[in-house]
């Protein structure tokens, strides 16, 4: 017979076990889900979302600029919507941005998601240097690349002859035509989303993704001399020089000794 | 009628005002109100007063984010309101998951459920753990970990702004309070009941058991979501001070002899 505290004791260690067991099983299905879920980065947040990892523990879910937003633009996502439950996004070929100059939607933010900062200047809210994403152009599908006219983009950009021009070309096929084709330039837009509303194709050939989609990243190592300001992050530059079996003598002797140094 | 006023009349009141909240969140979204906006997460009152949900708060802070001074002052209005009237209040009163679980157990006694499983396999403290879990979660995640899965949210959300699959949260949830555990979601799991338990234990307004009346019907005991906080009945004259009591009231008014009522707790050891 084992003693009463002996028996106890088993049942202890045995709940403690399945308490330990069914926590990290469930840990471990909760956090997978989270994880998934906060994978989907083709999201287009509302002007003046802060980056995407601090948005998704900033944002509290509570609807306010959802609620703010006049034109029904900013839509909750839902459970089957496949993106971070409960935070706002907007899907520009339904319902675009049409950028109140007002940004009725920033404000009211009550946890700092939407930084009402980032989309002032000289201390007055500026709807045009909001970024919540950036046009970009299928040049296979947009009709205006095949030598059709068409400028439905450019007249529905806001910010119409900055963030989107038209350019001429000589169309070559005809000898005797010219193409007007749309270009965004990313310094102004905004990702409204107005030229893909706009977009007469089936599927829009002009369309918005969010700016660290669409972009790619130079690098602070390559600096345009050519641009004074660029060239003022050289002012303070401190160098380090570094020795290796290869550079210890000057790069002329290097080359002039028959590449034996390199063997 | 004043008989079924008298058994039902906290039901009405909490009924009222569980649906009554929903309305003012529902016609701020849907007509432009603007006496509550926002969802229980984060609202505004009178365009003017922040209201915070504190439990998402903590997990944003676990979570390592920036907290606005508004979110901060609209989680202390919380957390005070509900150590005045009772932690759990807001799981009576407030959370419209209640209208489904209490739906869900309201069946389950009318099909007598509990009469073929009478063993309840679950303990009543793993909220605390699911509690303690949603901030390990948050911390090493960098999000607040139950807001992403919260049903109540996905009911609340889905009432002021659209469902999508969020209907088949909440039946789950009716389902498995129905047929797997008798109040499995609000009584064993829910972490937010959990941490409105902890600021419960602090609460000023309490239910006092007054032995004397008690004739031992255990009429309270079949009707209360938390059947443990009860344990004094028939035993003791003294007040239920578990913060896990919700101060639904139902205890009371089901009591035909007048032995449980509203009082306000006493600091004073005597």
């Amino acid at each position: 017979m084992r003693s009463k505290t002996e028996n106890d004791r088993r049942k202890f260690i045995l709940r403690m076990a399945r308490g330990a067991g069914i926590t990290a099983l469930g840990g471990f299905i909760w956090s997978a889900y989270v994880d998934e879920v906060t994978a989907s980065q083709l999201i287009l947040r509302p002007p003046g979302a802060i980056d995407e990892d601090d948005f998704l523990r900033t944002c509290i879910k509570c609807g306010l600029c959802v609620e703010a937003c006049p034109y029904d633009t900013l839509l909750l996502a839902k459970p089957g919507d496949n993106k971070p439950l409960g935070t706002p996004y907007f899907i520009p070929r339904d319902i675009p941005c049409y950028m109140c100059p007002d940004i009725p939607c920033v404000p009211v933010c009550p946890t700092g998601a939407l930084d009402e900062s980032s989309v002032t200047t000289d201390g007055k809210l500026d709807i045009n240097i909001a970024e919540m994403g950036l046009a970009v152009i299928d040049r296979e599908t947009c009709i205006a690349f095949w030598g059709i006219q068409c400028d439905a983009c450019y007249r529905a950009c806001p910010i119409l002859g900055e963030a989107i021009t038209v350019e001429y070309s000589k169309n070559e096929r005809t000898g005797k035509h010219a193409y007007l084709t749309p270009l965004v330039h990313a310094d102004a837009c905004t990702g409204c989303g107005l030229c893909e509303k706009a977009c007469v194709t089936d599927k829009a050939s002009i369309f918005v993704l969010p700016r660290e989609v669409a972009m790619g990243k130079a690098g602070s190592y390559y600096i345009k001399g050519w641009d004074k300001t660029d060239e003022k992050r050289l002012e303070d530059v401190s160098s380090k020089k570094e020795t290796t079996e290869i550079s210890k003598e000057k790069a002329i002797d290097s080359l002039n000794s028959s590449m034996e140094d390199l063997y | 009628m004043s008989m079924i006023w008298n058994k039902y009349r906290y039901l009405l009141f909490r009924r009222t005002t569980q649906i009554g909240l929903l309305f003012l969140y529902f016609g701020a979204n849907a007509w432009g109100w603007s006496i509550l906006m926002g969802n229980l997460s984060s609202s505004v009152l009178f365009e003017f007063i922040p209201l915070s949900d504190p439990y998402a708060v903590l997990q944003m802070l676990v979570a390592g984010a920036v907290l606005a001074t508004d979110i901060i002052i609209g989680a202390l209005i919380i957390t005070m309101f509900y150590l005045v009237i009772g932690g759990r209040a807001f799981c009576s009163w407030v959370c419209p998951i209640n209208l489904v679980t209490d739906a869900a157990a309201l069946l389950r006694r009318k099909i007598g459920v509990d009469e073929f499983a009478k063993r309840q396999p679950a303990s009543r403290n793993m909220r605390y753990w699911v509690l303690a879990l949603s901030f390990i979660i948050s911390f090493l995640m960098g999000i607040a970990a139950f807001e992403f899965i919260s049903p109540i949210s996905i009911l609340h959300r889905g009432i002021i702004f659209g469902f999508g699959f969020g209907w088949a949260a909440v039946l789950i949830i009716f389902l498995f309070d129905l047929l797997v555990l008798k109040n499995g979601w609000c009584g064993h799991i829910c972490p937010l009941g959990g941490f409105y338990s902890l600021v419960g234990k602090f609460s000023l307004i309490r239910v006092k058991h007054t032995e004397e009346n008690c004739t031992e019907c255990m009429k309270c005991k079949v009707v209360c979501p938390e059947q443990q906080v009860l344990y004094m009945v028939g035993k003791e004259s003294i007040p239920v001070l578990s913060g896990e009591c919700t101060n639904c009231a139902r205890c009371i008014e089901v009591c035909d002899d007048n032995a449980l009522g509203f009082s306000i707790r006493e600091f004073s050891k005597k």
